[in-house]
């Protein structure tokens, strides 16, 4: 794979990422949430197979397989069903409005092309290009994990953080380890799995997600 | 200035000003079919225009000229789109001293004109109607701005015409980031200007929900005929624009022998997308009014996200 064609599945890739996570800020429905992030889990495996197809990496493309599974099926899979035991389906009240956070939304690309622009100077090339969409991701993810009170919305924001991580990871390094990548995975699946559990804990204690309920120390 | 280019821009005018009813009849036959009734026929506009036309013109009592005038000023800044931009020609000779800011500005015009219009009626759901139109044109614009600003950057020029003519050199770039971000928020855009489900119901005339018809409840007679074409022109010369930046393929440059084909080609391409846009609007409810600045802000965002990409990852 060379030349523009690379460049342009590349970019597309990343174009997909990022709309995936602004589309994560706009919809209230925790379930269409949860598809976002599987559609962007799909992005991120692309990604990290043009990459690998790119460097003939037959390493970096198995990568991009495990990638592909755990992000698009494993983890949506998980939030499912915890959302099945979690009851209530929707994003009420956002903290910051959705029509504000989408403009934040915008202010946050800006700022992530900012900060990344002596990283994009270190080596210019279509992947460093890229890096800005990988950090803004990033923020947004952290936008969505401060902003939304549901918690399965606040573990989809974590998700975005890791998944923004791991795109900047392999647009900036060109290859993790596989160790390295697989840890990292591991990782969040456990975490997920762990949320899981005390989002179902919580909704049978108290009888909803809603974290700003969680202020108060009861006995 | 070529001979090709002022033969284009006629035509142009011409088509869009004798097609544009039948865009709208076109489109509200694809909806009566599939909502399974059979419809009053494509010509039904041009018949609503006739009669209408035909009847003597009233105004209400207590409006001022601002009220007349308001649909000559909303007709004629359609008219001069229809003209400028890369329909059936890229080659206009209106196009140098017409870009995407004279464009948007002539649009805003003719809007602002009409909701002076629906003021001057004193009455309250001109106020009303003004009012909600004037919410959705300030969303409206900068994102029309920005989604058209994210191709011409790769271009170098914010003239209609080189944006059109650059796609049609480089091919690949349809399918650029920047582009097709661009092309999602200018299809919202489409609709919210132009007044169509989700944003507005044009076959209604529900207090609650209008937004254009409340505007133009107190026209009647030939000022409502001209009302009604300026609005179907402008629904075309937006359907055209948006066709043409993402797939200009068959508009004619310099050639008179290409017109004819590029008259047909326009012609098919804003029939499919007005089809596919009416077909569209069956399956969906209008959104509350507090709702319509989410989905533009959601628009908004992805225009700038088209800039940002057009600068960011080349």
């Amino acid at each position: 794979m060379t030349g523009t064609f690379y460049v342009q599945s590349l970019d597309l890739a990343c174009g997909a990422l990022v709309l995936a996570a602004v589309l994560v800020l706009w919809r209230r429905d925790l379930r269409a949430i949860v598809r976002l992030f599987a559609a962007q889990g799909v992005a991120l495996a692309a990604l990290v197979a043009v990459l690998g197809v790119h460097a003939h990496d037959a390493g970096l493309v198995a990568v991009a397989a495990g990638v592909g599974v755990l992000r698009g099926l494993l983890l949506p899979l998980l939030l499912r069903r915890a959302m099945r035991a979690g009851g209530a389906g929707r994003e009420t009240e956002p903290l910051v409005n959705v029509a504000a956070s989408l403009v934040v939304a915008a202010l946050l690309a800006l700022l992530a092309y900012a900060v990344t622009r002596p990283v994009v100077a270190l080596e210019p090339s279509p992947a460093t290009h890229a890096a800005p969409v990988a950090v803004t991701v990033v923020l947004i993810g952290f936008f969505v994990l401060v902003t939304r009170r549901r918690a399965l919305a606040q573990v989809v924001g974590f998700l975005l953080v890791d998944n923004g991580i791991t795109a900047l990871a392999f647009l900036t390094t060109s290859g993790v380890p596989l160790a390295v990548e697989l840890g990292v995975s591991l990782d969040v699946l456990l975490a997920v799995l762990v949320l899981r559990v005390l989002t179902t804990r919580m909704h049978t204690a108290f009888g909803g997600t809603d974290l700003d309920d969680l202020r108060e120390l009861r006995d | 200035m070529t001979p090709a280019g002022t033969v284009g821009a006629a035509a142009q005018v011409l088509l869009v000003g004798a097609g544009s009813p039948l865009l709208v009849g076109v489109m509200r036959q694809v909806r009566a079919r599939m909502e399974g009734r059979a419809g009053a026929g494509v010509w039904q506009p041009w018949r609503d225009l006739r009669k209408l036309l035909r009847k003597e013109a009233i105004a209400p009592d207590g409006t001022g000229p601002l009220f007349r005038l308001a649909p000559l000023v909303l007709a004629g800044t359609a008219l001069v789109v229809a003209a400028v931009v890369p329909i059936a020609t890229t080659a206009s000779p209106l196009d140098g001293s017409a870009d995407l800011f004279a464009v948007t500005a002539l649009l805003a015009l003719g809007t602002v004109a009409l909701a002076l219009g629906g003021l001057d009626t004193a009455t309250a759901f001109g106020g009303m109607g003004a009012s909600r139109e004037m919410v959705v044109l300030a969303l409206v614009e900068p994102t029309i701005l920005m989604s058209v600003f994210a191709l011409s950057a790769r271009v170098g020029s914010t003239d209609l015409g080189a944006i059109v003519t650059s796609t049609l050199h480089r091919p690949e770039l349809v399918a650029s980031p920047a582009s097709l971000l661009a092309a999602v928020a200018l299809a919202v855009v489409v609709i919210a200007e132009t007044g169509r489900l989700p944003v507005d119901n044009p076959s209604t005339h529900l207090e609650l929900t209008m937004i254009h018809e409340a505007m133009v409840l107190e026209y009647a007679g030939p000022d409502l005929a001209l009302v009604e074409w300026a609005s179907a022109m402008r629904l075309t010369v937006l359907l055209g624009l948006f066709a043409n930046l993402f797939a200009p393929w068959g508009i004619a440059g310099a050639s008179l022998v290409m017109l004819p084909v590029a008259v047909v080609v326009f012609t098919v391409k804003v029939a499919l997308l007005g089809g596919a846009l009416a077909a569209g609007e069956v399956f969906m409810a209008k959104l509350r009014m507090f709702r319509v600045p989410e989905l533009l802000a959601g628009s908004f965002v992805l225009a700038v996200l088209a800039v940002a990409a057009s600068f960011f990852l080349v």
